[in-house]
């Protein structure tokens, strides 16, 4: 039972962290129909930038800050001069230039740090809070990680549904040439939203990162069971990735407790099939004619 | 010229083509050293795996990081059986191609309903776990150590080496010769029609779900032929050798040789085998430190998925092809410059430009 109670709270924390990187899918998929494989090396990539600047200078707050700004910078950069370039091609190209990207951003990570592994600070204990004589799976990081996901989570409520800003963004993802029409600057909006979606997964790579160890490929799992978790909710919706990421989490965290920690993946490949099959569209949305 | 034209029966086209094939790398194996033999042979598993790849994706629009994957079955399919059993070589091999692509046709029950990325997702969630297997049940499969499978005895006077380079090029220009024909063939003209159109294939009578499985049972069934040729050049099938990183190079080299040519799939695989050689030339001349040279081979297979796609999307067979026909002017330009219309897809060549692919 204790060992239950520690894997869905194990569960629990891990599926917030895929929440949010399927979340970070969710906001450029919504806006331009390109799945972001990069997105999880771009993460890998501002986490290491983070650590750097925590073995120089020390100040935890400071790395993260300069995490979350780096991976605004390199989402904005990488839609301005090389997505804008193929979103509106052949559907496949954008999913063989991300992929480029990931590639490109490991071996950079790579040459820059090495290959080995790398630890990245906690800053609150990873120890588990005792509660009777038990302790529990739930340390005061976890909590830390929740607070910050549900605090970002929050924010991007506020921003898309009580914003100007927000609302443009939504138009141009719904109706660009409509949006273009009434003077959004639709083209400023993708940046912006590959921007966020920087941001959002920057906080994932650095949240995760203590338990994995820095390593270039650290993310490449994460961005799976980010990606498993967005498939589950649809891909269209903020709330469905959400609810996918913690399903996702629960789901993975049991086969990993009782069936092999190195069995995650094909349990997250077994999740994949199960939903595409039965409800390819996700959980999420509701079903959308293909336009002929 | 008239006389030097190729026959126009694709079975025949593709028999002579393979037979000229097997004559130069005859005359250039017996040439060479065992060394040169050996990076022949891989230049050789590499091509077949890609032009697996390279149908799926090319001919049939679908999208798999998965490749690695299925070489990875079919080295295991294949390596069990010379270990445990007293098969042939052949046989060993076929069977191994068998169950390749009896777990690309389980695999594809599902990517028959999906589009690009959501198939490349979860065909990349296929690459990252499968590896686990091996470690997982070592009992069965070794575990890291993995396999040692004993390379085949040459006869008397040949080196085992290019003996093994013949058995392994033979293998290749086989499939190459059965994959050229399925694109020729009913078949393949129903992968393009799914490709182009799903509604107008479907209307036309064509199963689009049956065909989406067979282009992706076809495409594992050449990955697991050259996973089988990998552990039997290599000695031993071991589960670190199937990474992602694999499955994404192949990628590379299939962008880089020109998605949806098979001849293609050659230049990918030349260059898929000499890159690690020149990044480490370039690493040890860098002065970088030791692995470095393993990043520097990843950062141009990234750096080539990117460049390929903006700037020449029909790769490099696509720019010989099109070189071709501005040479011998057997086209003429279509309104809109040129053969080859950077804006449209890799994997959507029109058909007369099919039609001159010349597929070994």
């Amino acid at each position: 039972m204790q060992r239950f109670v520690d894997l869905t709270l194990n569960g629990v924390t891990n599926g917030m962290i895929y929440a949010v990187v399927a979340l970070a899918l969710v906001l450029i998929w919504r806006s331009t129909g390109v799945l972001n494989f990069a997105q999880g090396a771009m993460a890998m990539f501002t986490t290491y930038i983070a650590g750097a600047i925590v073995e120089h200078r020390g100040s935890y707050w400071l790395a993260i800050a300069v995490a979350l700004g780096s991976g605004a910078v390199i989402g904005a950069v990488i839609e301005r001069t090389i997505v804008r370039r193929v979103e509106n091609g052949p559907v496949l190209n954008p999913v063989i230039v991300t992929l480029g990207l990931l590639v490109v951003l490991e071996a950079l990570a790579g040459i820059i740090w090495g290959g080995g592994l790398r630890s990245f600070p906690a800053y609150f204990s990873q120890l588990g809070v005792v509660v009777g004589h038990d302790r529990l799976a739930f340390s005061h990081f976890d909590l830390y990680v929740m607070v910050a996901i549900v605090t970002v989570l929050v924010a991007l409520v506020v921003l898309f549904r009580f914003t100007s800003l927000g609302l443009r963004m939504r138009a141009s993802a719904f109706a660009p040439d409509v949006a273009r029409l009434l003077g959004v600057r639709v083209g400023r909006m993708l940046t912006l939203g590959w921007a966020l979606a920087g941001v959002v997964g920057a906080l994932a790579g650095a949240l995760v990162a203590p338990e994995l160890l820095l390593s270039p490929n650290y993310m490449d799992a994460v961005f799976i069971y980010g990606f498993t978790a967005a498939v589950v909710g649809g891909l269209q919706s903020p709330l469905g990735a959400v609810v996918g990421g913690l399903v996702v989490g629960l789901v993975l965290a049991y086969v990993g407790g009782y069936l092999g920690s190195t069995l995650e993946a094909l349990g997250a490949l077994a999740i994949l099939m199960v939903v595409l099959m039965a409800r390819p569209q996700g959980i999420f949305t509701r079903v959308a004619q293909r336009q002929v | 010229m008239r006389h030097l034209r190729l026959p126009r029966q694709p079975m025949l086209r593709h028999l002579v083509l393979a037979l000229g094939g097997a004559l130069v790398l005859f005359a250039v194996t017996s040439a060479v050293g065992p060394y040169d033999d050996y990076q022949i042979g891989q230049i050789g598993i590499d091509a077949v795996a890609i032009a697996g790849l390279t149908l799926l994706t090319g001919t049939n629009g679908q999208i798999s990081l998965g490749q690695g994957a299925f070489i990875m079955v079919g080295a295991y399919g294949a390596g069990m059986l010379l270990v445990h059993t007293k098969l042939p070589i052949a046989l060993a091999l076929l069977l191994g191609v068998v169950i390749s692509a009896a777990a690309g046709a389980l695999i594809g029950l599902p990517a028959s309903r999906l589009r690009g990325p959501y198939l490349a997702g979860m065909t990349l969630a296929l690459a990252v776990g499968l590896p686990a297997i091996p470690v997982e049940f070592a009992g069965v499969f070794g575990g890291e150590q993995g396999l040692n499978v004993n390379p085949p005895v040459p006869p008397a006077g040949i080196d085992p080496q290019r003996w093994l380079t013949w058995i392994v090029l033979v293998a290749v220009l086989v499939m190459l010769v059965l994959l050229g024909n399925l694109v020729r063939s009913r078949f393949g003209r129903a992968f393009r029609a799914v490709r182009d159109d799903e509604v107008a294939a479907a209307i036309s009578g064509i199963a689009v779900a049956h065909t989406r499985v067979t282009a992706f049972a076809v495409s594992a069934a050449a990955a697991g032929l050259a996973g089988g040729l990998l552990g039997l050049s290599t000695g031993g099938v071991v589960p670190d050798a199937f990474s992602v990183g694999l499955s994404i190079s192949l990628l590379a080299g299939m962008v880089l040789g020109g998605t949806g040519r098979v001849l293609g799939a050659w230049w990918g695989a030349v260059i898929l085998v000499y890159v690690p050689q020149w990044s480490a030339s370039v690493s040890d001349g860098l002065g970088l430190r030791q692995g470095q040279s393993s990043n520097l081979a990843l950062l141009f297979y990234g750096l080539v998925l990117i460049v390929v796609i903006l700037v020449a999307p029909d790769g490099i067979q696509g720019r010989l092809v099109h070189l071709w026909s501005l040479v011998t002017r057997r086209s003429t330009p279509r309104p809109g410059g040129g053969a080859v219309d950077p804006d449209r897809a890799p994997a959507s060549h029109s058909e007369d430009h099919e039609t001159r692919e010349a597929l070994a």
